[in-house]
């Protein structure tokens, strides 16, 4: 099944139309995104408060205050690029609907189709949600300690594409189980509760302790909030840098390559009920 | 899914609470005098929306399995990260006096709050905002009872009742910590308080989901009501400095949703012990702003019921 790259730009193009349409309501609701923050920032700044004047301490777990800040702050922009709002469900909606069919006809991949479909979804609202966003970090810039090296930043805008492709890849593969089970909103409810935990969007992981930390080290999710963060904060630097994006970039592979495995096995025992 | 639940009740055929029999006689009015207002027993209505809301959850009884095993874990989860903070600090807020098992005290009271508002009006005030934008809502307001009340409570969620029993589990086990029980008159305030919280986060909902009638659609609801208790799920202490004075101002006597977990959790972890004015003066408050909060939330829906269009009918 061979597409000639003008369909991909024919695709986007149409989807970029499509998502300017609601550019109002994408603006309120990145502003709102915003809100949990300035409640994690009192949070923060009343848990810093007792361990100054109980511990004489000024640091958890290496963060100062202003770096947690900064650190929660930089979750955001990771979470603007990995997070895939409706992508798994809505695979797996259309695999119980039926509208999964029309890939199977007409000469275009699906997972490819979704891809070119989310980057459109995602160019807006980096368009739209960009000045939101400048005039709120803007507002916090006082938590930053300015910017990074010219290679720290290159790192950090690396993985934020790459935190893009395996949100992508890691939720199409999840929708595919919708060959296999009908009803999948119970599944995507405990992920996105998982992912909400251990990619580091309620908390830096290196806050965990022993065990629980290497074990959340070992998971993908990671790489969509918590490495991007800890990247332009330096505190994943040289060979760590290097073995952190590799790693990062075989997830991609690994998801790229299970999402189609699953949409091969799956078209196999897929029948279509209806018209 | 919740269709077929409902239709199955309406072939059972449940007593209908709204028209007991002898009304019309016991108001001493005769058959040709102008239709008699109807008195429905909203105990009973009340008692048949929990019990249909409990047949149907069982209908459905993996669903409910799974709805109380995803809060669950939500709950978990939550727990996890105050443990977590709890291992690097004695205490949120120096000198507050919220340390590990005050705090947890103070979980606990959310925990019941949340879930009682939300087993009971959430589904309901999203429901409110579909019935607005399909026109179903004509139905409703056919009905021989007030409007609020049957919007309110139409359907009851039983799941919500996994996260308030944790909440208590998780408030008698603080108690254990702290080695200390509360007394009687601490108990009723507390109750009191809990009652005043529910009251409040339930006018904040139903008022948010009426404006659905103007908007035509309140999409956002869930996403608001998130973002909202987000506020209060912390000690309003923490809210301090040039940019948390304010916040703090605004979420108790504007939006008073800092006060409705606030206040019943100090009950227990501070009981009633009035030596300065200020330790009167919020449990005072919050006693006008649950009554200021419902009557202004009624006369929001009244208000927007007025302007309901009756979409595609």
């Amino acid at each position: 099944m061979i597409t000639r790259p003008a369909t991909y730009w024919t695709v986007l193009f149409i989807s970029l139309q499509e998502r300017l349409v609601y550019r109002g309501e994408f603006a309120m609701s990145t502003l709102m995104r915003f809100l949990p923050i300035i409640t994690q920032i009192f949070l923060w700044q009343a848990i810093f408060s007792a361990i100054e004047v109980e511990r004489g301490s000024e640091t958890i777990a290496g963060y100062t205050f202003h770096g947690m800040i900064a650190y929660y702050l930089l979750t955001t922009i990771s979470r603007a690029f990995s997070s895939m709002p409706g992508l798994a469900s809505g695979i797996a909606r259309d695999i119980r609907d039926g509208t999964v069919k029309k890939f199977l006809i007409q000469p275009i991949d699906m997972v490819s189709f979704l891809l070119v479909r989310r980057l459109a979804h995602k160019l807006v609202y980096y368009m739209v949600a960009l000045g939101p966003f400048a005039l709120v970090f803007f507002l916090f810039r006082g938590f930053f300690e300015g910017w990074p090296e010219p290679h720290v930043f290159a790192g950090f805008v690396l993985s934020l594409l790459l935190a893009f492709l395996l949100g992508f890849f890691l939720e199409a593969t999840l929708g595919m189980i919708g060959f296999w089970f009908l009803e999948v909103t119970s599944l995507m409810f405990v992920y996105m509760l998982l992912n909400f935990f251990f990619s580091g969007h309620m908390f830096p992981i290196d806050l965990l302790p022993g065990i629980w930390g290497d074990l959340v080290r070992l998971l993908p999710l990671q790489y969509l909030a918590y490495f991007p963060a800890a990247v332009f904060l330096g505190r994943v630097s040289g060979p760590a840098l290097a073995a952190g994006l590799a790693t990062q970039f075989a997830w991609v592979v690994f998801f790229a390559v299970a999402a189609r495995v699953a949409f091969h096995f799956g078209v196999r025992r897929y029948s279509g009920f209806g018209g | 899914m919740d269709n077929r639940g409902l239709s199955q009740f309406s072939q059972h055929g449940d007593p209908r609470p709204n028209q007991p029999p002898g009304d019309a006689a016991k108001t001493g009015l005769s058959p040709s005098a102008p239709p008699a207002p109807l008195r429905p027993s909203y105990t009973r209505v009340a008692y048949t929306f929990l019990r249909n809301s409990l047949v149907r959850d069982m209908t459905f009884r993996a669903n409910f399995l799974i709805d109380t095993i995803s809060s669950m874990v939500w709950v978990l989860m939550n727990l996890g990260f105050y443990v977590l903070i709890f291992e690097y600090t004695p205490m949120i807020g120096a000198g507050t006096g919220w340390g590990k098992y005050q705090f947890f005290l103070f979980l606990g009271t959310t925990l019941i709050i949340n879930s009682l508002t939300r087993g009971l009006f959430l589904a309901n005030a999203i429901e409110l905002s579909e019935h607005i934008r399909n026109g179903t809502l004509d139905f409703i307001l056919l009905k021989p009872i007030d409007t609020q009340f049957l919007v309110s409570l139409g359907r009851i969620e039983w799941s919500a009742l996994g996260p308030l029993g944790f909440g208590l589990v998780l408030m008698l086990h603080s108690f254990g910590q702290l080695g200390y029980a509360p007394g009687p008159v601490t108990v009723v305030l507390y109750v009191f308080y809990l009652a005043c919280g529910c009251a409040i986060y339930y006018s904040l909902m139903i008022a948010m989901s009426s404006t659905a009638i103007w908007f035509g659609r309140n999409r956002s609801l869930l996403d608001f009501w998130f973002y909202i208790t987000n506020f209060s799920r912390y000690p309003m202490e923490i809210y301090r400095g040039p940019w948390g004075d304010p916040l703090r101002w605004t979420f108790t006597f504007l939006v008073p949703v800092l006060v409705a977990v606030n206040i019943p959790a100090r009950m227990l972890v501070r009981p009633l012990d009035v030596r300065t004015a200020a330790d009167w003066t919020l449990p005072v408050f919050t006693i006008v702003a649950t009554l200021a909060g419902l009557a202004v939330s009624r006369w929001v829906f009244q208000r927007a019921l007025l302007s309901y269009r009756s979409a595609s009918s």
